[in-house]
């Protein structure tokens, strides 16, 4: 028996081909984004906010709020503000100083750390120091500020003491008076000891990704160790350390209640590291807010906003370092 | 014919005589430093460390210099080095871990998380408060900054990997330039835009908001990280068994991903636990139990420890905030040990 032709049913028609995304996709595409712009939204609104409460104090002060350093407000009798002077000159100096200090002494023990646990150490060793230095990067900073006070500064100023007696002759290390606790130098060791978990967590990681027939070749040619890591690590991983170094700096310069413990603020420009004065911008910002009118409340704000732009800078250069020259080699 | 046999021979690993040299000059090392801080100025601790590194350069660089040449010389100086570098920066993490410790015991006692410090100063006996109030504090603020901060957070991550718009790069250079906003800026933010102009008191949900901020990278990124894993297959076969985009990553993608995301979340968590910057300034920092974050100055972690360091000065005063950062570190390996865990099982 045969079926007429004309009693199948019909075929249902093709569906459309087409590109454009159901109405359910592009929903879950607008909320993604909207999602995912968050973090522009957030960072748009915190230089809004900062501006709209500290732009008028840096144009009264202009430049003067970054060269100059006293910070005094004067009140009359009725305690209404009389005169008012604030600059940060000094705290930005004591920021950059030991951040600085953080850089140098951290930079190349994190590195060599990060070659060690590439290079040299291997299993159960290498899990363990991993998950150690990892586990530091996550201690909170009150932590790190706390442990120098109490344990860490008797040490650092006893080497303090060291290096000014041998090496008193170069300014740096020059001191107008042997007051030795609390100065940038010691603020910058336990910067130091703060971001060498994270710098040496992101060297480890770029330096994971050297090619490995690279490696290979090196040590097939002849290579030692350090004529293979010279030959092939650095030159492929610079970028991503440079990187890397300033993300730590980026952190040294937004720490707060680390360098509040460990850093006299003194409101003086003092280039002296070994000498116990400084400051750094957000230390002042925590120190001045407790005692802080509404006019001042404002110029922490700006110093807020000075502090935030300079750390948005340095997080830009580091990406930039990282993802141009990270994980190419030449 | 008899056949031999070959035993397995491992050239590249260190053979006896070598483990044997290096520890030799590791002693060699270690007398002659002791023989250097006896003898000649050097002394102390640091002295005894600074000649221990020189005599351990000295002494590889002439062993090896005499029997494998001047690049084995050279080699063996950077493992010096290396090695050096790791345990200088292991001293401090133990330095801070035994500290933490041999300090905060003296301020435990069994009330400790359960009482407040309504009725008690920080100078009191330590058995006369606690930090419950600190405690309930610190998990109200952080719970409420994990309930915003996840869907951004994860929102942000499916946009980098799954949507991957026109915008992807700048978003994630943003991201990162979000996790280095110092912790300060973000409490004079949620001063400048809520307290003042809206609220015009501190509560707990300020904190929140500021720790929303410190937050969300760290979610973004983690999150992120734990996706790009997720095996490109996985997505094709939503897509071919006519799943939509949406159908794939909330049927498929995400489920994968679950531990991945727990992950995210405690490690955000550990993140901002011991943040103590923004809490200064915008909790108010009460000494009662606060169960409302909406209202009246609220307790926490950070800041028990901080104001027990800061108004006190008697012994009490130091052993509570010491006992203090021990639960808070507590916290921390305890949600890092949970984070390896998680981390440590496969997708799927």
């Amino acid at each position: 028996m045969s079926v007429e032709l004309s009693e199948r049913p019909a075929p249902p028609a093709p569906r459309e081909i087409t590109t454009q995304p159901r109405r359910s996709d592009q929903i879950f595409r607008i909320v993604v984004t909207i999602g995912g712009m968050a973090s522009l939204v957030i960072l748009g609104l915190i230089a809004l906010f900062l501006s709209i409460k500290g732009l008028h104090i840096l144009t009264e002060e202009k430049l003067g709020f970054i060269t100059g350093s006293a910070w005094e407000v004067i009140t009359d009798d009725t305690g209404s503000i009389a005169e008012s002077k604030f600059g940060i000159g000094a705290m930005l100096v004591g920021t950059f100083l030991s951040a600085m200090i953080a850089i140098l002494v951290g930079v190349p023990i994190s590195v060599l750390s990060a070659l060690y646990l590439t290079f040299y150490a291997n299993g159960k060793v290498k899990k363990f120091l991993i998950s150690v230095i990892d586990l530091m990067a996550a201690f909170p900073s009150l932590l790190f500020g706390f442990w120098g006070f109490f344990v860490f500064m008797s040490s650092a100023e006893y080497w303090a003491k060291l290096i000014n007696k041998y090496l008193g002759f170069i300014p740096f290390f020059d001191v107008p008076t042997p007051i030795f606790e609390r100065s940038p130098f010691i603020a910058g060791l336990v910067l130091a000891i703060m971001i060498i978990p994270i710098v040496t967590s992101i060297s480890r990681e770029i330096f994971d990704q050297t090619p490995l027939d690279r490696i290979q070749a090196a040590y097939a040619l002849g290579a030692t160790r350090l004529a293979m890591i010279k030959a092939v690590v650095i030159p492929f991983g610079r970028g991503g350390i440079i990187g890397g170094a300033m993300l730590g700096l980026g952190r040294a310069m937004g720490e707060t209640v680390a360098v509040y413990t460990v850093l006299n603020v003194v409101y003086q420009i003092n280039w002296q590291i070994l000498f116990g004065a400084g400051g750094n911008v957000a230390s002042l910002i925590l120190l001045k807010f407790g005692e802080a009118g509404p006019a001042e409340v404002d110029a922490l704000m700006a110093a807020g906003l000075v502090l935030f732009i300079l750390t948005l800078l340095v997080n830009a250069v580091a990406d930039l370092l990282i993802n141009r020259f990270g994980g190419k080699g030449r | 014919m008899t056949q031999t046999i070959p035993t397995p021979q491992r050239p590249w690993q260190p053979s006896k005589t070598d483990r044997f040299e290096t520890l030799g000059v590791l002693v060699a090392s270690f007398v002659l430093a002791g023989l250097t801080v006896e003898f000649t100025g050097l002394n102390g601790k640091l002295g005894f460390v600074v000649s221990l590194f020189f005599s351990l350069l000295i002494l590889n660089y002439g062993f090896y210099f005499q029997k494998q040449g001047k690049a084995a010389a050279k080699d063996s100086l950077l493992q010096v080095f290396t090695v050096m570098a790791i345990v200088l920066t292991l001293i401090p993490i133990t330095s801070i871990i035994a500290t933490v410790v041999s300090k905060g015991y003296k301020g435990l006692h069994w009330g400790i998380l359960t009482k407040d410090m309504a009725l008690a100063s920080v100078n009191d006996p330590i058995v006369a408060g606690g930090l419950g109030h600190a405690l309930v504090g610190t998990i109200l603020m952080v719970g409420g900054a994990l309930i915003i901060s996840f869907p951004i957070g994860v929102l942000t991550a499916l946009y980098l990997t799954e949507i991957r718009g026109p915008l992807t790069r700048p978003i994630r250079f943003l991201v990162q330039a979000m996790s280095g906003v110092p912790s300060i800026v973000a409490g004079l933010f949620i001063l400048s835009s809520l307290v003042y102009p809206v609220t015009k008191a501190l509560s707990g949900m300020m904190g929140s908001l500021a720790l929303t901020i410190l937050m969300i990278p760290t979610i973004a990124r983690t999150a992120e990280e734990m996706l790009i894993l997720i095996p490109n297959e996985l997505r094709e076969a939503g897509v071919a068994l006519g799943g939509t985009q949406w159908r794939t990553v909330a049927g498929v993608i995400l489920p994968a991903a679950k531990s991945g995301l727990v992950t995210a979340i405690i490690l955000g968590i550990a993140r901002i636990i011991g943040e103590t910057a923004p809490l200064l300034l915008v909790t108010g920092g009460g000494d009662a139990l606060n169960l409302n974050p909406t209202e009246g100055a609220m307790g926490s972690l950070p800041y028990y420890i901080w104001k027990s360091f800061l108004t006190g000065g008697t012994p009490e005063a130091f052993a509570r905030a010491w006992a203090g950062m021990l639960v808070l570190l507590s916290f921390i390996f305890i949600l890092f040990g949970l984070a390896r865990y998680l981390s440590g099982r496969k997708v799927g």
